[in-house]
C-alpha cells in the first residue's frame, strides 16, 4: 500500500468528502493563503472554489457560531484553527451554543461540524501556542472530541467526524504532521470511540495521547530488548470516551500508566485513572500512575521546555519502577529530537 | 390583503402576544411554570410587524426574551404553554424552557440566553441558506445589550464582508439588565456606527405595529436590489422587570413616568383603537376576536397543566443525534 504523511491524509480526507458532499466545506483563519495550514488545506479551493474554502475576518468565536448556523441548515462546515490556543476564543459558541443546539431543539436540529485544531510544540511556541486543551472540549457534554494518532487514523477519523451528525472537536499535534504510514487511498472511516491497540504486550499497559503514542511506542521498543511487553492502548477518541480496550488490557496486565499529551490536574490522565480504579481495582498491582505536562505555562527556552514536557524517557523511567526494574541503560539510545526536523523560523 | 385586513391581522397577533404574557404573570405566582420569564410586554410591535412581513419559511433567532417573537412567528400557543410548564407534549419537552424556545418547523430557529450569542448563528443559517438556494431569509433579533458584546461587530462584519441577507433587528430597551445606554457606550449613535458597514440601516421609535410591518418590507427590499444585511434599529420600552412577571419602578433606575409616556401610545392599544376607528370594525367583532383568541390560550394553558412531564430518561435523550 502506498505510504502518506498525517498531514496529506488530512488533505486527501478533507478534498474526498467534498468532492463525495457539496454540503462540505472549509473554512478558517489561513485556510486558503500560500502555507494552507502546514499544507493540511492544499489545493483545495483551486479545486472547491472560494465558496467551499475560504478565509475569515479574525473572530474565532463568531465564525464559530456561523458554522453551527450552517450547520443546522443542512450544511457540514469544517473549521479550521492553526493553534488549539486560538479555539479557546469560541468557548463561549462552543460550550454555551454548539454542544447543546441539539438537545435544546427536541432533537430537531443536527449539528454536523467538525473543529481543526493543532498542537504546537517545540521551537519556541511558548504558552500560548503550545496547549492542547482537549480534556477541556471533553468536559463538555454535547462535543465529540478526536486525537489521531497515526496517518490512518487522521484519515478515517477525519471522515468519520464529517460524516458524523455532531459536533467534533478534532485535534492533531504538529508533529505527527511528518508521520508517514500505509493509508488506502479510497475514501474510508475508523468508527469515533474506538479505541486502538498501537502495541501488543502482556506486561503492562501505557494509555497515551496524541504525541505521547510515538514516545510510548519508543519506550515499548526500547524495553522489548530487555524482553519487557508493553501493551499501548490509544483511545483516539476521548468523547464520548468508550473505555473497553483500556480495561481489558488492564484486567490483562494489572499495570496501568497515562501518558497524557497534556496537564494533569483534572485532565484526560485523571479521567483514564479514575475508570481503571473503578474498573479493575481488583486487578491493579499498582495505582495508575500518569505522565503529563509540568503543571506550568509552556516556556519558550530549550532547556526548560525540555523539562516541561514528558518524552519516551519519562515513560520508561515510569514503566521500570512500577515493574521493579533497574534501570535501562539509555546512553546510546537516539530519540526523537525536534532539533533535527526544524530549524525555523516559523 | 387590504390595509384594513392587515391591521386585524396584526392586531390578532399582538393580542395573542399580549394575552399570553398576561396569562403568564396570572398564573406565574402558581409555581408551576418554574422557569425565568423574560417578558416581552412592550416590544409586541416589533415581534409583529417583522414576523408578519416574513414569509412562513423564513428563519428567525431570538433571545432570552423571545415570547411575543415565538407567538408572532408561530403562533403556536399549544407549544408555548407545554414548554412554559415543562411538559412532555411540547417540542423541548422542558429542555429549553422560557429562555430557550425553538420551534424549526415554523422557522423559529432557537434563541440564547447569552447576550448576543445566537447572531453568528443566524449569518452562518444564512450563509447555508444562499447555499443551498432556498430563498429564505434569516432574521436575527436582539437587544441593545447585545451591541456592546463582540459577536455582534463581528457578525455584522462577517454578513457584510460576505454579502449576506441577514436582517438584524436591534430592540433598544435603552437598558442591559439594569444598566442604562449612558453607562454602557463610548458613542453618541449605533446607527451612525453601524452605517459605515457595507450595509443598510433602518430605524424607527415606532409602536405601531404596521409601521414596524412596512418598514420590514422596506428592510427585505434593501436587502433583495443591495445584496447586503440591513440593520434596524427599533426602540420600545420594557414594562416589566429584567426578569419576572412584575413592575419594578419602586427599584430606582427608572421612573413609571417613563412608562407612562410609552404606554400612552401601547402597541395593543394603539392597534386596537386603529382597527376601531381608522377602519371601522365594530366593537363587538373585536371583541369575539380578543375572546377566540383567549379560549385558544385557555385550551393551551389547561392542555399543559394536564400533561404529563416526560419520563426520567428522557434527561439522556437528543445529546447526540445518529
Amino acid at each position: 500500500m502506498r505510504k502518506i504523511s498525517y498531514c496529506e491524509a488530512l488533505n486527501e480526507a478533507m478534498a474526498q468528502e467534498m468532492e463525495g458532499d457539496s454540503s462540505v466545506f472549509v473554512y478558517g483563519i489561513g485556510v486558503p493563503d500560500h502555507k494552507r495550514v502546514f499544507g493540511s488545506t492544499a489545493g483545495l479551493v483551486e479545486k472547491f472554489g472560494p465558496e467551499r474554502c475560504f478565509d475569515t475576518p479574525l473572530c474565532e468565536d463568531s465564525m464559530t457560531g456561523f458554522g453551527l448556523g450552517a450547520a443546522i441548515n443542512g450544511m457540514r462546515p469544517i473549521h479550521v484553527h492553526i493553534r488549539v490556543d486560538f479555539l479557546l476564543l469560541a468557548m463561549n459558541q462552543l460550550a454555551n451554543m454548539v454542544s447543546s443546539y441539539r438537545y435544546v431543539s427536541g432533537g430537531k436540529l443536527n449539528v454536523p461540524m467538525v473543529i481543526r485544531g493543532v498542537i504546537g510544540r517545540g521551537w519556541g511556541q511558548g504558552f500560548q501556542h503550545s496547549k492542547s486543551m482537549y480534556s477541556v472540549f471533553a468536559h463538555i457534554p454535547g462535543l465529540k472530541v478526536v486525537l489521531p494518532t497515526t496517518p490512518r487514523d487522521a484519515k478515517g477519523l477525519l471522515i468519520s467526524a464529517i460524516r458524523d451528525n455532531n459536533p467534533v472537536i478534532f485535534i492533531e499535534h504538529r508533529w505527527l504532521y511528518w508521520q508517514e504510514d500505509e493509508v488506502p487511498e479510497e475514501p474510508f472511516t475508523i468508527p469515533l470511540g474506538e479505541a486502538n491497540f498501537l502495541h501488543e504486550g502482556s506486561d503492562i499497559t501505557v494509555v497515551a495521547t496524541s504525541w505521547m503514542n510515538v514516545e510510548a511506542l519508543k519506550a515499548a521498543e526500547i524495553l522489548s530488548r530487555r524482553g519487557v511487553s508493553v501493551e499501548i492502548v490509544d483511545p483516539r477518541t476521548i468523547a464520548p470516551l468508550n473505555d473497553n480496550l483500556i480495561i481489558s488490557s488492564v484486567e490483562k496486565t494489572g499495570y496501568c500508566i497515562v501518558a497524557d499529551n497534556d496537564w494533569l490536574h483534572c485532565g484526560f490522565s485523571a479521567e483514564v485513572a479514575a475508570r481503571v480504579s473503578e474498573k479493575c481495582f481488583g486487578k491493579l498491582r499498582q495505582p495508575v500512575y500518569r505522565i503529563g505536562f509540568a503543571s506550568t505555562p509552556c516556556p519558550t527556552v530549550r532547556n526548560l521546555e525540555n523539562e516541561f514536557y514528558p518524552n519516551a524517557i519519562t515513560i520508561i523511567r515510569a514503566i521500570e519502577k512500577m515493574l521493579g526494574l533497574e534501570p535501562t541503560d539509555l546512553s546510546k539510545e537516539e530519540f526523537y529530537s525536534h532539533e533535527k526536523r526544524f530549524k525555523g523560523p516559523f | 390583503m387590504d390595509t384594513r385586513e392587515l391591521n386585524l391581522e396584526l392586531y390578532r397577533k399582538l393580542y395573542l402576544a399580549r394575552r399570553a404574557e398576561e396569562k403568564i404573570r396570572e398564573h406565574y405566582g402558581e409555581n408551576e411554570m418554574k422557569t425565568p420569564m423574560h417578558m416581552s410586554m412592550g416590544e409586541e410591535a416589533i415581534a409583529v410587524g417583522v414576523c408578519h412581513a416574513l414569509k412562513a419559511e423564513d428563519q428567525v433567532f431570538g433571545t432570552y426574551r423571545s415570547h411575543a417573537i415565538y407567538l408572532a412567528k408561530t403562533l403556536n400557543t399549544d407549544d408555548f404553554f407545554a414548554e412554559m410548564y415543562g411538559k412532555d407534549i411540547a417540542l423541548l419537552k422542558g429542555k429549553g424552557g422560557s429562555m430557550h424556545m425553538c420551534a424549526p418547523d415554523h422557522g423559529f430557529m432557537g434563541t440564547s440566553a447569552i447576550v448576543a450569542s445566537a447572531i453568528p448563528v443566524a449569518v452562518g443559517a444564512s450563509f447555508a441558506n444562499r447555499k443551498r438556494g432556498n430563498g429564505k431569509l434569516v432574521a436575527v433579533f436582539f437587544g441593545d445589550g447585545a451591541i456592546d458584546e463582540g459577536a455582534f461587530w463581528e457578525s455584522l462584519n462577517i454578513a457584510c464582508l460576505m454579502k449576506l441577507p441577514v436582517l438584524f433587528i436591534c430592540e433598544d430597551n435603552g437598558l442591559a439588565v439594569h444598566t442604562p445606554v449612558s453607562k454602557r457606550r463610548g458613542y453618541a449613535s449605533i446607527t451612525n456606527i453601524v452605517a459605515q458597514f457595507s450595509c443598510s440601516v433602518l430605524e424607527d421609535n415606532a409602536t405601531d405595529a404596521e409601521v414596524i410591518y412596512k418598514l420590514t418590507h422596506k428592510a427585505i427590499d434593501l436587502i433583495k436590489t443591495t445584496g447586503m444585511p440591513c440593520f434596524m434599529h427599533l426602540r420600545y420600552y420594557r414594562y416589566l422587570e429584567h426578569v419576572g412577571v412584575n413592575e419594578d419602578f419602586d427599584a430606582g433606575y427608572r421612573a413609571r413616568e417613563e412608562f407612562e409616556e410609552w404606554y400612552r401610545r401601547d402597541p395593543v392599544k394603539l392597534q386596537r383603537d386603529k382597527v376601531l376607528h381608522r377602519f371601522g370594525v365594530k366593537e363587538d367583532d373585536v371583541i369575539s376576536i380578543e375572546r377566540e383568541i383567549d379560549n385558544q390560550i385557555d385550551r393551551s394553558i389547561l392542555l399543559a397543566k394536564q400533561a404529563p412531564f416526560a419520563e426520567c430518561s428522557e434527561l439522556y435523550e437528543g445529546v447526540f443525534g445518529s
